[in-house]
């Protein structure tokens, strides 16, 4: 799956990029267990095909799309991102796909939308990590109608220049470059406009723990570890290697900043 | 199995056998087989062989006395002192890995995070432990001082469960705390059954 380099400012880093075995092995995707080497061993049961994604809500053209329909909707981007996990670990991917936007305004939301609620994949015969109650299945996200339409949020159908591995959410995706990661849904089924903030999936969880909004913030502490650095995998030096000081907004702050703004984001974490 | 227990090559056994888990991590780590997260590979692997070898010095008595093994006694030392040293090097491994020897880092990490100030105290009480693990100490402690100093192992037991209790807490899954949960509950219960409603034989 081939993308152009993106133009958008902050989207191509030029730190160097996870190795791909790294990024496509160690993984988050509780669907498949909550141990990071399950959804690579796990996920090969995902079906990815065929797959709808249903657009739905306060908006004045609510459709089903296919996913050959959703993969020509816009032209393919490569974007290089940091990828900052709310554990305390990062990497750096090169991700394929276009800006949400693309989406939203061709669903035109109606004035009354604030909010978009993303309903990930939860199938109990090909996910077998829905058998435990860690959390709340499916599992759910979302974002301020603002954040769903920035242009760093993207749509992603593949990285490294391939389409999604399963285990990385395919074969469709958000990725929100500046949120910890868990805030980016994989193997997308549903997206809501909604004008109340969507209840999401750790926040139910653990409401004093992970916050709506997660914003990569180093001085905002998650209340049982620090949040000020950070473990880049795959750095130089191993074991050895020291780890990076955390930016704000995952280093996004120039881009993204100004959606916050005047908010106390120690409330709003 | 008592005359194996005695034989003379029962103890380098047993030594060979639990050092070769941490030659295998060190052997591992030289050579980047530690996957995505070294670091984060080698801390969780030294915890787990730590709780692993205290599973097993607890196992002891409850083993003399049930499958009638006494020559068992003369291995407990070791292993209790192999639990100090996985314990030992999993703390040094935080200390280093994750906070980078800086002290002020480590002491706010012990305030702000429960379970690591519960994970150094289970250290603490195995340092007293290992550091009066010798015949002399014995003598110099009493008899009577020293074996209740080194009950403290049942507090060691508890803690360690509640160090991997709270840091599993945060992915809210308790299957493998669980596991170890089951069994030093099982391996403390039965001291407390034999406490309370002897059989006759002593249960030392």
């Amino acid at each position: 799956l081939a993308g152009a380099s993106s133009a958008l400012p902050g989207a191509s880093t030029v730190e160097k990029v996870t190795a791909y075995e790294h990024a496509s092995t160690y993984n988050n995707f509780y669907e498949f267990g909550t141990d990071k080497s399950d959804p690579v061993a796990r996920a090969k049961s995902l079906k990815t095909s065929p797959w709808t994604v249903s657009v739905e809500g306060l908006v004045n053209k609510p459709r089903t799309y296919g996913l050959e329909e959703l993969l020509k909707l816009a032209p393919m981007e490569e974007r290089i991102y940091r990828l900052r996990c709310v554990e305390g670990w990062s990497m750096v991917v090169p991700w394929v796909g276009y800006s949400l936007g693309a989406l939203i305004r061709a669903a035109q939301p109606l004035g009354s939308a604030k909010y978009v609620e993303f309903v990930t994949q939860a199938d109990r015969d090909t996910m077998p990590g829905l058998r435990s109650s860690v959390l709340l299945w499916p599992y759910v996200e979302g974002l301020r109608l603002d954040e769903a339409m920035h242009p760093l949020t993207l749509l992603a159908f593949g990285m490294y220049g391939e389409v999604l591995p399963n285990q990385n959410g395919a074969p469709v995706r958000l990725v929100v470059p500046w949120k910890y990661g868990f805030k980016s849904g994989k193997s997308l089924v549903k997206i809501r406009f909604t004008d109340k903030e969507p209840r999401t999936a750790w926040n139910i969880a653990a409401p004093q723990e992970y916050g709506f909004f997660s914003n990569v913030n180093p001085d905002v502490a998650h209340p049982r570890w620090s949040q000020a650095t950070e473990r880049r995998i795959g750095e130089e030096g191993g074991l050895l290697a020291k780890r990076r000081k955390t930016l704000m907004f995952n280093g996004y702050e120039p881009q993204v900043g100004q959606l916050y703004a005047g908010m106390d984001l120690r409330k709003f974490f | 199995m008592n005359r194996w227990l005695l034989h003379r090559t029962a103890k380098p056994l047993l030594f060979v056998l639990w050092s070769l888990p941490v030659v295998w991590l060190f052997w591992a780590a030289w050579n980047d087989q530690l996957g995505a997260n070294p670091a984060e590979a080698l801390i969780r692997s030294l915890g787990d062989w730590t709780l692993r070898a205290l599973v097993l010095v607890l196992l002891v008595t409850p083993l003399r006395v049930m499958a009638g093994w006494p020559a068992l006694a003369r291995l407990r030392r070791m292993l209790g002192l192999f639990v100090f040293f996985y314990a030992s090097l999993h703390l040094l491994a935080y200390a280093w890995f994750d906070m980078g020897f800086e002290w002020r880092e480590v002491l706010a990490d012990l305030a702000k995070r429960p379970f690591i100030l519960v994970g150094f105290l289970c250290w603490v009480l195995l340092l007293l432990m290992a550091g009066t693990s010798f015949n002399r100490a014995i003598r110099a402690l009493g008899a009577a001082r020293w074996r209740l100093l080194h009950r403290s192992v049942y507090a060691v037991a508890c803690l360690a469960v509640l160090h991997f209790f709270w840091m599993r807490s945060g992915k809210n899954d308790f299957a493998e705390v669980g596991v170890y949960a089951v069994l030093l509950a099982l391996l403390l219960g039965w001291r407390v059954w034999e406490r309370w409603w002897p059989k006759g034989h002593l249960g030392r």
